[in-house]
């Protein structure tokens, strides 16, 4: 399996106020594949993400590489980042509550970003909008598009937030614990939906989570990280089940229960039974058009939301 | 839950890196030394009126003289040992009046908080000079009752601060751990709360100096303060409003006031950045 | 009380000012009355003192013979019916006297917190946005010196450069009194001017209030620069902002749709705060610009003990300044619907 390579992670160093967060991170996405980035938290796993969108904290600085196409991001001129900023590399991020804006209608934040990297006109956003809406399964988008944030549960909300990613059609979708604030019965679907978005729009997602549950679920490569540097890339399977590195070892030995045995490349049987293909259109038609967030497929002993 | 340990002292290393709390402490430092030493560095008796008349700034009165003849050099150096110790006197009294009460009103709440909260309330009801004015109008015009009218308006704002901050301690697991553990309410009050609370009143405390300063020279010059012949800075600058041309005589002793509160206010600014948890984090990174 | 928050909100809120407005007339009677100087020797020359016919019936006339709780009573009846006593110093009725003051003072108040709110807002944006760069560094220290400089000194140091030294201001008063003032139709003589059509009254309207007004407002300006520049760097930090950064929405957008939006809140707050000042900076100022407002009307009143004209201006003051905070605070409740469950 060769696919292109969408972004190229190389040498990236981050420092802030003379303290190195990042010393020297490797890392390729490809198109149409998810690249899991596991590790604690202070690992710099989420300075990664936030490096490549030149999102960093105030008075943070960074070095290194990385390689959209033939363009380096981190050396263009602030208003051709922005133009990639939405338009061909997006974020999801971990709180929906706080990343959407919740004095704006859903509608508001999911088209006024179009109008400035696709300069479509006022009514062909809102149909793309409502489209993107039923895209990632919220029912009823119509009315959807003229509600606030809040009026949403928790899982609806990501979903929205991811919709407002994908809405000028990005390449990369940089997802930065899209599921640890959602509640345990709501995670699979989010992760499904992910999931089937990067079959079907050949997305190169960068996965980035502390729970090795959620990476076990939808990631086809993992990297581990510690303490600003990566300590292990290789394919999920191959990583969870036969970790080389020690440290990788030590962080599954830490998971009350081992993961399931699968197959190398390739989702858990039960839970890919539950994701046939390109997600969207395929669901059941005898499920109901309002189908909530059900509860996970997922294996019995693999538990998401177990920190290590 | 820990205790926080590094309160405000354990911040201060930091904190004097910085260039405006050094050029603040080093006026101020200035300016109590001139305030103790003014017998011994001022040129000539303040209170004589044996030089010319209005004379322009030169050599032997570098400030100038006033319309009855005195040192406006002497009489601002003397002015530091009116202006400076009332003001530090001033501020002492409303963070002990006013922390108390306040640290009362959080930790004992129901109606004693209450009424405190209520009468802290009614003096906030007035902008503050003109409240001090006709408190100090009513008391009488003197310099003490100036201070009492100051101290009347700047009470309150401690006790806010401190309410609110033995509130949010007061609810910490090692505030009820202490309890648990049978400590009196009033020890409790004194070992685990008030430690947490010095740090913001300390910094309140070092920008009201200016505040006060302002104030108490804000009611002489309005004649509600300090009375003539007494050098203090406000009631100079009132004398210098009818010999407005003879600029000196009112813009040392202005210039004087503005040194000091600038210097406190330097002082103050710094300590609150370095309390802040998040830019005492930047200030102690960019120090590394 | 009704159910809904929003009501029940406006409901507690007004009710509280209600509270304050009456808890003022008493403080104002109760230090006016605790003056240890007796106000008859205050206003009775040597001789009539020395007659207690003439001092007791000074004191029927001014219901100082009455017990102090019955004083209060009738002082609270004579409020009711806009009675604010009789100024002892001019003779005239107080509110009479404070009518006439009070549309000065609204004026130069009005520039001052017109020009504070502006320059105020808009450093502290600019700092925020600079920060940690040269404008932030510089304009920290500038609004450092305006909430350190005195006003008094400075509207002398001011009338003494820009009038008599630099002749590029007017002298005191309002008006060039060669002009006589516009007809009052508001008592503020800029807006009289434009509506008089005068356009001679108004520039020379406009040009007495700068300096004042700026002196006023140097310190609330200091004051705002600081406050908004920590409220916006607070919005600034938010995670729905660095959301719509990651959107790649442009600067402009971002800042007046998301984080002015957000930061105007609690600026609002400290704008009342601000007037509070600044109706505190005119006892100050005005004297000096031979302004003939309430702030120079408190200090004549103030340094003649004239009890009556005293609680005047502190009640007036008093309410004035409540009035503002209420407003404040409803435009804060309506607004920010958190703040209704307090």
């Amino acid at each position: 399996m060769t696919s292109r390579s969408a972004l190229d992670i190389s040498g990236l160093k981050v420092s802030i106020g003379g303290r190195e967060i990042l010393r020297g991170v490797d890392l390729s996405l490809a198109e149409g594949r998810v690249h899991g980035l596991a590790g604690e938290s202070g690992s710099g796993k989420t300075m990664t993400g936030l490096a490549v969108l030149g999102l960093l904290p105030h008075g943070a600085r960074a070095t290194g590489r990385v390689a959209l196409g033939d363009r380096d991001l981190l050396a263009l001129p602030p208003k051709e980042l922005n133009r990639v900023r939405g338009g061909e590399v997006a974020m999801v991020f971990q709180d929906p509550a706080t990343s959407l804006h919740p004095m704006l209608t859903v509608g508001r934040q999911l088209t006024e970003h179009m109008r400035h990297h696709l300069g479509v006109n006022k009514a062909e956003a809102r149909a793309r909008a409502i489209e993107l809406l039923a895209k990632v399964r919220i029912p009823g988008a119509e009315e959807a598009y003229g509600r606030f944030p809040h009026q949403f549960s928790g899982g609806m909300r990501q979903r929205v937030a991811i919709a407002v990613a994908l809405a000028c059609s990005p390449k990369v979708l940089i997802a930065d614990e899209p599921t640890t604030a959602l509640d345990v019965t709501v995670q699979a679907g989010v992760l499904r939906l992910l999931r089937g978005l990067c079959d079907e729009l050949g997305l190169a997602v960068l996965l980035v989570t502390h729970d090795l549950g959620v990476m076990s679920a939808i990631a086809d490569e993992v990297s581990v990280m510690r303490e600003g540097l990566v300590v292990e890339t290789g394919p999920r399977g191959r990583v969870l089940r036969e970790p080389a590195h020690p440290y990788t070892r030590s962080l599954l030995a830490s998971l009350p229960d081992a993961l399931p045995d699968s197959p190398p490349d390739s989702p858990p049987d039960s839970l890919r039974d539950s994701l046939p293909g390109a997600l969207p259109d395929s669901l059941p038609d005898s499920l109901p058009d309002s189908l909530p967030d059900s509860p996970p497929d997922l294996p019995p002993d693999s538990p998401p939301g177990e920190t290590v | 839950m820990r205790r926080d340990r590094k309160g405000l002292l354990g911040r201060l290393p930091e904190a004097w890196r910085q260039p405006l709390a050094v050029v603040g402490a080093a006026v101020a430092v200035a300016w109590l030394v001139i305030a103790i030493a003014a017998p011994v560095l001022a040129p000539h008796d303040p209170l004589a009126q044996d030089l010319p008349r209005l004379a322009a700034p030169g050599p032997g009165h570098w400030f100038g003289t006033d319309q009855l003849g005195r040192d406006v050099l002497s009489r601002v150096m003397y002015g530091a040992r009116v202006s400076i110790p009332l003001t530090l006197l001033l501020v002492v009294l409303s963070v002990l009046i006013g922390g108390l009460l306040g640290a009362c009103a959080g930790y004992f709440g129901r109606w004693v908080g209450e009424t405190i909260m209520r009468v802290a309330d009614l003096v906030f009801a007035f902008p503050t000079v003109i409240l001090a004015m006709v408190v100090a109008a009513a008391l009488g015009a003197s310099l003490t009752n100036a201070v009492l009218a100051v101290l009347v308006v700047a009470w309150p704002s401690y006790a806010r601060v401190t309410r609110g901050l033995v509130l949010g301690v007061r609810e910490r697991e090692f505030v009820l751990s202490g309890r648990l553990l049978g400590f009196s309410a009033w020890r409790s009050l004194r070992v685990d709360v008030l430690p947490n609370v010095t740090g913001p009143v300390l910094v309140l405390a070092t920008l009201d100096i200016g505040t006060a300063l302002l104030l108490l020279s804000g009611l002489s010059f309005l004649g509600l303060g300090a009375k003539p012949p007494s050098p203090e800075w406000g009631a100079m600058v009132a004398g210098g409003v009818e010999v407005f041309d003879s600029w000196w005589v009112a813009t040392f002793p202005g210039l004087a006031i503005l040194t000091v509160v600038l210097a406190f206010n330097f002082l103050g600014d710094t300590l609150r950045d370095a309390l802040d948890p998040r830019t005492a984090r930047a200030i102690k990174e960019r120090a590394l | 009380m009704p159910k809904n928050p929003l009501a029940r909100f406006l409901i507690r809120r007004i009710l509280t000012a209600v509270l304050l407005a009456w808890g003022i007339t008493l403080v104002t009677f109760v230090l006016t009355n605790l003056v240890p100087g007796d106000p008859v020797a205050a206003n009775l020359g040597q001789r009539a003192l020395g007659d207690p016919a003439i001092v007791a019936q000074w004191r029927a006339d001014h219901g100082l013979d009455k017990p102090l709780w019955e004083q209060y009573v009738l002082y609270l009846q004579g409020l009711v019916q806009g009675d604010l006593g009789t100024s002892q110093q001019s003779h005239r009725p107080v509110g009479q006297d404070l009518a006439e003051y009070v549309p000065a003072t609204l004026e130069l108040a009005g520039a001052a917190i017109a020009v504070s709110l502006v320059l105020g807002v808009g450093f502290g944006v600019v700092a925020a946005l600079r920060r940690d760069r040269f404008a932030d560094h510089a304009l920290r220290v500038l609004s450092l010196v305006g909430i350190s400089v005195p006003t008094f000194w400075l509207a002398l140091v001011a009338f003494y450069v820009f009038f008599y030294r630099l002749q590029i201001t007017p002298g005191s008063g309002r008006v060039d009194p060669a002009l006589g003032g516009a007809p009052p139709v508001t008592g503020l003589q800029t807006i009289d001017a434009l509506l008089a059509g005068r356009w001679d009254i108004f520039v020379s309207a406009a040009g007495h209030l700068v300096t004042p007004a700026l002196v006023l407002a140097l310190y609330t300006i200091g004051l705002l620069t600081r406050f908004t520049r920590s409220a916006v760097l607070e919005v600034l930090g938010q995670d729905y902002v660095r959301a719509a950064r990651a959107k790649g929405l442009p600067g402009r957008v971002i800042l007046f749709r998301y984080v002015l939006r957000s930061a105007l809140v609690p600026i609002i707050t400290v704008a009342g705060l601000a007037f509070g000042s600044l109706l505190s900076g005119t006892v100050l100022v005005e004297a000096i610009f031979a302004w003939p407002g309430i702030g120079q009307y408190a200090y004549k009143s103030a340094t003649t003990l004239d009890l009556p004209a005293v609680m005047g201006v502190g009640l007036v003051v008093g309410v004035v300044y409540l009035v503002i905070n209420l407003i404040v605070d409803i435009l804060y409740g309506v607004i920010d619907p958190r703040v209704r469950l307090q």
